[in-house]
Protein backbone atom coordinates (compact mmCIF):
# COMPACT_ATOMS: atom_id res chain seq x y z
CA UNK A 1 0.00 0.00 0.00
CA UNK A 2 2.40 2.38 0.89
CA UNK A 3 4.33 1.70 -2.32
CA UNK A 4 1.19 2.12 -4.59
CA UNK A 5 0.04 5.55 -2.78
CA UNK A 6 3.71 6.94 -2.42
CA UNK A 7 3.96 7.89 -5.89
CA UNK A 8 0.51 10.15 -5.22
CA UNK A 9 2.55 11.86 -2.25
CA UNK A 10 1.58 9.87 0.83
CA UNK A 11 3.86 8.61 3.48
CA UNK A 12 3.00 6.19 5.30
CA UNK A 13 4.84 6.32 8.91
CA UNK A 14 4.78 2.82 11.44
CA UNK A 15 5.25 3.99 14.88
CA UNK A 16 5.40 0.81 17.53
CA UNK A 17 4.63 1.06 20.88
CA UNK A 18 6.11 -1.87 21.92
CA UNK A 19 9.72 -2.90 23.10
CA UNK A 20 12.26 -3.10 20.21
CA UNK A 21 12.82 -6.52 20.28
CA UNK A 22 9.09 -7.48 20.00
CA UNK A 23 8.50 -4.93 17.32
CA UNK A 24 11.25 -5.37 15.44
CA UNK A 25 10.90 -9.38 15.20
CA UNK A 26 7.82 -7.81 12.66
CA UNK A 27 9.08 -5.31 11.20
CA UNK A 28 12.12 -7.54 9.99
CA UNK A 29 9.66 -10.03 8.44
CA UNK A 30 8.08 -7.23 6.51
CA UNK A 31 11.08 -5.09 5.75
CA UNK A 32 9.00 -2.00 4.74
CA UNK A 33 10.35 0.61 3.01
CA UNK A 34 8.54 3.66 4.80
CA UNK A 35 9.50 5.00 7.98
CA UNK A 36 9.38 2.23 10.61
CA UNK A 37 9.82 3.76 14.30
CA UNK A 38 9.81 2.46 17.49
CA UNK A 39 8.38 4.37 20.55
CA UNK A 40 8.83 2.32 23.22
CA UNK A 41 8.33 4.87 25.70
CA UNK A 42 4.89 5.75 24.39
CA UNK A 43 5.87 9.10 23.32
CA UNK A 44 3.28 8.85 20.43
CA UNK A 45 0.86 7.52 21.96
CA UNK A 46 1.07 10.86 24.97
CA UNK A 47 1.43 13.26 22.60
CA UNK A 48 -1.98 11.64 20.02
CA UNK A 49 -3.69 10.80 23.05
CA UNK A 50 -3.57 7.00 21.91
CA UNK A 51 -5.55 4.05 24.01
CA UNK A 52 -5.24 1.31 21.96
CA UNK A 53 -3.88 0.32 18.42
CA UNK A 54 -4.32 0.04 15.79
CA UNK A 55 -4.61 3.94 15.33
CA UNK A 56 -4.40 5.64 12.42
CA UNK A 57 -4.34 9.69 12.04
CA UNK A 58 -4.23 11.39 8.62
CA UNK A 59 -1.80 14.75 8.47
CA UNK A 60 -1.95 17.01 5.30
CA UNK A 61 0.44 19.00 3.64
CA UNK A 62 0.17 21.73 5.59
CA UNK A 63 1.41 19.06 8.95
CA UNK A 64 -2.23 19.56 10.29
CA UNK A 65 -4.36 16.49 11.41
CA UNK A 66 -6.92 15.90 8.64
CA UNK A 67 -8.79 12.88 10.25
CA UNK A 68 -7.48 12.04 13.93
CA UNK A 69 -7.32 8.73 15.72
CA UNK A 70 -8.94 6.18 13.93
CA UNK A 71 -9.05 2.41 14.09
CA UNK A 72 -8.02 1.09 11.21
CA UNK A 73 -7.09 -2.98 10.55
CA UNK A 74 -5.08 -4.47 7.26
CA UNK A 75 -7.08 -7.24 7.71
CA UNK A 76 -10.68 -8.22 6.78
CA UNK A 77 -10.73 -10.10 10.33
CA UNK A 78 -9.06 -7.42 12.37
CA UNK A 79 -11.57 -4.85 11.14
CA UNK A 80 -14.99 -7.02 11.61
CA UNK A 81 -13.78 -7.11 15.25
CA UNK A 82 -13.23 -3.47 15.99
CA UNK A 83 -16.91 -3.19 13.40
CA UNK A 84 -14.94 -1.14 10.56
CA UNK A 85 -14.82 -2.05 6.81
CA UNK A 86 -11.52 -2.44 5.84
CA UNK A 87 -12.20 -2.51 2.05
CA UNK A 88 -13.97 1.22 3.02
CA UNK A 89 -11.31 3.13 4.74
CA UNK A 90 -8.54 1.96 2.21
CA UNK A 91 -11.42 3.56 -0.25
CA UNK A 92 -11.45 6.33 1.91
CA UNK A 93 -7.50 6.92 2.21
CA UNK A 94 -6.96 6.36 -1.77
CA UNK A 95 -9.68 8.88 -2.93
CA UNK A 96 -7.88 11.69 -0.11
CA UNK A 97 -4.71 11.04 -1.16
CA UNK A 98 -5.99 12.07 -4.72
CA UNK A 99 -7.84 14.81 -3.18
CA UNK A 100 -11.14 13.32 -3.68
CA UNK A 101 -12.03 12.80 0.11
CA UNK A 102 -13.77 16.04 1.88
CA UNK A 103 -11.35 16.07 5.43
CA UNK A 104 -13.80 15.64 8.23
CA UNK A 105 -15.39 19.58 9.45
CA UNK A 106 -12.72 20.91 11.31
CA UNK A 107 -12.88 20.39 14.85
CA UNK A 108 -14.00 17.28 14.44
CA UNK A 109 -12.73 15.24 17.68
CA UNK A 110 -11.20 11.33 18.26
CA UNK A 111 -13.46 8.89 20.10
CA UNK A 112 -10.04 6.97 20.86
CA UNK A 113 -7.95 9.85 22.61
CA UNK A 114 -7.98 10.38 25.88
CA UNK A 115 -6.71 13.90 27.56
CA UNK A 116 -8.53 14.01 30.56
CA UNK A 117 -5.82 14.72 34.15
CA UNK A 118 -6.48 10.85 34.91
CA UNK A 119 -5.30 9.86 31.57
CA UNK A 120 -1.85 12.35 32.18
CA UNK A 121 -1.16 10.70 35.35
CA UNK A 122 -1.33 7.21 34.09
CA UNK A 123 1.18 8.22 31.24
CA UNK A 124 3.38 9.31 34.27
CA UNK A 125 3.11 6.42 36.08
CA UNK A 126 3.64 4.74 32.63
CA UNK A 127 7.27 6.38 32.21
CA UNK A 128 8.27 6.45 35.54
CA UNK A 129 7.21 2.55 35.23
CA UNK A 130 8.91 1.82 31.80
CA UNK A 131 12.15 4.17 33.17
CA UNK A 132 12.24 1.65 36.28
CA UNK A 133 11.58 -1.69 33.86
CA UNK A 134 14.87 -0.60 32.23
CA UNK A 135 16.75 0.07 34.91
CA UNK A 136 15.99 -3.86 35.97
CA UNK A 137 13.38 -2.69 38.58
CA UNK A 138 11.12 -4.91 37.79
CA UNK A 139 8.45 -5.22 40.81
CA UNK A 140 8.59 -1.65 41.31
CA UNK A 141 8.08 -0.92 37.58
CA UNK A 142 5.20 -3.06 37.88
CA UNK A 143 3.35 -1.09 40.81
CA UNK A 144 3.41 1.62 38.08
CA UNK A 145 1.66 -0.01 35.63
CA UNK A 146 -0.79 -1.21 37.97
CA UNK A 147 -1.12 2.23 39.23
CA UNK A 148 -1.30 3.11 35.66
CA UNK A 149 -3.80 1.13 34.03
CA UNK A 150 -6.45 1.89 37.73
CA UNK A 151 -6.08 5.31 36.89
CA UNK A 152 -6.72 5.16 32.75
CA UNK A 153 -8.55 1.60 32.77
CA UNK A 154 -9.50 1.98 28.72
CA UNK A 155 -5.86 2.76 27.76
CA UNK A 156 -4.62 -0.57 26.40
CA UNK A 157 -1.30 0.51 25.17
CA UNK A 158 -1.16 0.90 29.30
CA UNK A 159 -3.09 -1.95 30.47
CA UNK A 160 -2.53 -4.60 27.46
CA UNK A 161 1.04 -3.00 26.21
CA UNK A 162 2.43 -3.83 29.56
CA UNK A 163 1.62 -7.31 29.77
CA UNK A 164 4.69 -9.05 28.67
CA UNK A 165 6.83 -6.62 31.21
CA UNK A 166 5.01 -8.02 33.70
CA UNK A 167 5.07 -11.64 32.43
CA UNK A 168 1.26 -11.84 31.16
CA UNK A 169 0.18 -13.07 28.12
CA UNK A 170 -1.60 -10.39 25.74
CA UNK A 171 -3.18 -12.97 23.79
CA UNK A 172 -3.70 -15.20 26.70
CA UNK A 173 -6.89 -15.66 29.45
CA UNK A 174 -5.15 -12.40 31.83
CA UNK A 175 -6.02 -10.33 28.54
CA UNK A 176 -9.25 -11.99 28.18
CA UNK A 177 -10.41 -10.87 31.66
CA UNK A 178 -9.35 -7.39 31.03
CA UNK A 179 -11.64 -6.98 27.94
CA UNK A 180 -14.51 -9.32 29.24
CA UNK A 181 -14.19 -6.64 32.51
CA UNK A 182 -13.83 -3.66 30.09
CA UNK A 183 -16.83 -4.36 27.80
CA UNK A 184 -18.92 -5.76 30.43
CA UNK A 185 -19.25 -1.96 32.22
CA UNK A 186 -20.72 -1.14 28.74
CA UNK A 187 -17.34 0.18 27.68
CA UNK A 188 -16.02 -0.62 23.93
CA UNK A 189 -12.81 -1.75 23.25
CA UNK A 190 -12.59 -0.04 20.33
CA UNK A 191 -13.49 3.55 19.13
CA UNK A 192 -13.46 4.11 15.33
CA UNK A 193 -14.23 8.06 14.63
CA UNK A 194 -17.66 9.13 14.38
CA UNK A 195 -18.06 11.09 11.21
CA UNK B 1 19.26 24.05 57.02
CA UNK B 2 16.47 24.02 60.07
CA UNK B 3 14.84 20.14 60.53
CA UNK B 4 11.17 19.00 61.85
CA UNK B 5 11.13 16.46 63.90
CA UNK B 6 10.74 12.82 61.87
CA UNK B 7 12.12 14.18 58.96
CA UNK B 8 15.06 11.46 57.61
CA UNK B 9 18.38 13.68 58.39
CA UNK B 10 20.35 12.23 55.23
CA UNK B 11 20.31 13.84 52.24
CA UNK B 12 20.34 11.75 48.81
CA UNK B 13 19.63 12.11 45.26
CA UNK B 14 16.94 11.96 43.59
CA UNK B 15 16.00 11.08 39.85
CA UNK B 16 13.07 13.47 38.19
CA UNK B 17 12.16 12.29 34.75
CA UNK B 18 11.03 16.02 33.39
CA UNK B 19 8.12 14.24 30.62
CA UNK B 20 11.00 11.41 30.21
CA UNK B 21 14.26 13.75 30.52
CA UNK B 22 16.14 12.96 33.42
CA UNK B 23 17.03 15.28 35.82
CA UNK B 24 19.13 14.73 39.11
CA UNK B 25 18.31 16.77 42.26
CA UNK B 26 19.20 16.50 45.87
CA UNK B 27 16.40 15.72 48.16
CA UNK B 28 14.88 15.24 51.50
CA UNK B 29 12.31 13.02 52.62
CA UNK B 30 10.44 14.08 55.62
CA UNK B 31 8.07 11.15 55.57
CA UNK B 32 5.24 12.98 54.33
CA UNK B 33 6.99 15.23 51.56
CA UNK B 34 9.74 14.87 49.10
CA UNK B 35 12.12 18.24 48.68
CA UNK B 36 14.36 19.13 46.34
CA UNK B 37 16.29 22.54 46.83
CA UNK B 38 14.38 25.81 45.18
CA UNK B 39 17.76 26.05 43.29
CA UNK B 40 17.02 23.00 41.86
CA UNK B 41 12.87 24.06 40.85
CA UNK B 42 14.36 25.71 37.28
CA UNK B 43 16.76 22.65 35.96
CA UNK B 44 13.33 20.13 36.55
CA UNK B 45 10.57 22.56 35.93
CA UNK B 46 12.00 25.24 33.76
CA UNK B 47 9.93 27.30 36.66
CA UNK B 48 11.64 29.06 38.91
CA UNK B 49 10.40 30.19 42.38
CA UNK B 50 9.90 33.90 43.24
CA UNK B 51 8.34 35.57 46.17
CA UNK B 52 5.06 35.65 43.87
CA UNK B 53 4.68 32.48 42.66
CA UNK B 54 6.47 30.21 39.93
CA UNK B 55 7.80 32.40 37.13
CA UNK B 56 8.54 31.62 33.67
CA UNK B 57 9.63 34.68 31.72
CA UNK B 58 7.43 36.84 31.65
CA UNK B 59 4.65 34.33 33.27
CA UNK B 60 4.16 33.81 36.84
CA UNK B 61 1.57 31.39 38.65
CA UNK B 62 0.66 32.36 42.24
CA UNK B 63 1.37 29.70 45.05
CA UNK B 64 -1.40 29.29 47.67
CA UNK B 65 -0.12 26.17 49.17
CA UNK B 66 2.31 27.51 51.80
CA UNK B 67 3.99 24.01 52.05
CA UNK B 68 5.05 24.07 48.84
CA UNK B 69 8.27 25.83 49.81
CA UNK B 70 9.69 25.64 53.67
CA UNK B 71 13.36 25.70 55.01
CA UNK B 72 13.51 22.11 54.32
CA UNK B 73 13.08 22.39 50.15
CA UNK B 74 10.50 22.85 47.48
CA UNK B 75 7.86 20.10 47.80
CA UNK B 76 7.62 18.06 44.56
CA UNK B 77 4.28 17.33 44.59
CA UNK B 78 3.02 20.90 45.32
CA UNK B 79 5.41 21.83 42.90
CA UNK B 80 3.71 19.62 40.41
CA UNK B 81 0.09 20.61 41.51
CA UNK B 82 1.10 24.17 41.02
CA UNK B 83 2.02 23.49 37.36
CA UNK B 84 -0.78 21.41 36.72
CA UNK B 85 1.33 18.03 36.34
CA UNK B 86 1.20 14.77 37.34
CA UNK B 87 3.55 13.02 39.17
CA UNK B 88 4.60 9.52 39.63
CA UNK B 89 6.75 8.59 42.64
CA UNK B 90 8.84 5.61 43.91
CA UNK B 91 10.38 6.53 47.03
CA UNK B 92 12.34 3.23 47.12
CA UNK B 93 13.40 3.61 44.22
CA UNK B 94 14.11 7.14 44.34
CA UNK B 95 13.15 8.18 41.04
CA UNK B 96 9.67 10.45 39.95
CA UNK B 97 7.81 11.36 36.63
CA UNK B 98 6.93 14.71 36.34
CA UNK B 99 4.80 14.18 33.35
CA UNK B 100 2.71 16.92 30.73
CA UNK B 101 -0.33 18.88 32.12
CA UNK B 102 -3.29 17.84 30.87
CA UNK B 103 -4.76 20.77 30.11
CA UNK B 104 -1.83 22.02 28.07
CA UNK B 105 -2.39 19.41 25.56
CA UNK B 106 -3.66 20.35 22.42
CA UNK B 107 -6.84 18.56 21.85
CA UNK B 108 -6.66 15.77 18.80
CA UNK B 109 -9.24 17.50 16.60
CA UNK B 110 -9.06 18.25 12.57
CA UNK B 111 -7.31 21.37 11.42
CA UNK B 112 -4.96 20.80 15.09
CA UNK B 113 -1.07 20.82 14.13
CA UNK B 114 -0.08 17.41 14.46
CA UNK B 115 2.61 16.83 17.42
CA UNK B 116 6.11 16.47 16.15
CA UNK B 117 8.32 13.80 17.69
CA UNK B 118 11.89 12.01 16.82
CA UNK B 119 12.08 8.19 17.32
CA UNK B 120 14.74 5.79 15.99
CA UNK B 121 14.17 3.93 12.98
CA UNK B 122 14.68 -0.04 13.15
CA UNK B 123 17.08 0.50 9.98
CA UNK B 124 19.02 2.89 12.57
CA UNK B 125 18.59 7.03 12.97
CA UNK B 126 15.49 8.84 13.73
CA UNK B 127 12.47 9.31 12.12
CA UNK B 128 10.09 11.83 12.90
CA UNK B 129 6.69 13.69 11.25
CA UNK B 130 8.41 17.07 10.49
CA UNK B 131 10.83 16.06 7.77
CA UNK B 132 7.75 15.09 5.51
CA UNK B 133 6.06 18.44 5.54
CA UNK B 134 4.47 18.99 1.97
CA UNK B 135 3.12 15.08 1.38
CA UNK B 136 0.40 13.71 3.40
CA UNK B 137 0.96 11.05 5.91
CA UNK B 138 -0.85 8.48 7.16
CA UNK B 139 0.67 7.98 11.12
CA UNK B 140 -0.34 4.35 11.82
CA UNK B 141 0.05 2.79 15.21
CA UNK B 142 0.97 -0.59 15.47
CA UNK B 143 2.13 -3.12 18.33
CA UNK B 144 3.04 -6.51 18.32
CA UNK B 145 0.59 -6.83 21.80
Amino acid sequence: MHEELATQGLTVITVALDRAADAERWIAKAEPTHPSLVDEAHLVAERYGMVNVPTVVWIDEEGRIARPNDVAFTTDQGGKFAGVSTAEQMARLRRWVAGEEPAPEEGTAASAADRSPEAQAARAHFGLGWWLHERGSVEAANRQFARAGELAPGDFTIRRGTMRLRDADPFGPDFMEMVAGWLGAGNSYYLPLRD
Amino acid sequence: MATRSGMVAGVHTLTILDCGRPVEAAYRDDGDALRVPEAAVPKITGWKLEPHGLCRDDLCIPVRDESLATADGVSLAALAAALGRPLAVDRNEAAAYLGAPAAAQPAVVTGAMAPDFSLPDWRGGTGGLAEHRGRKVLLAAWASW
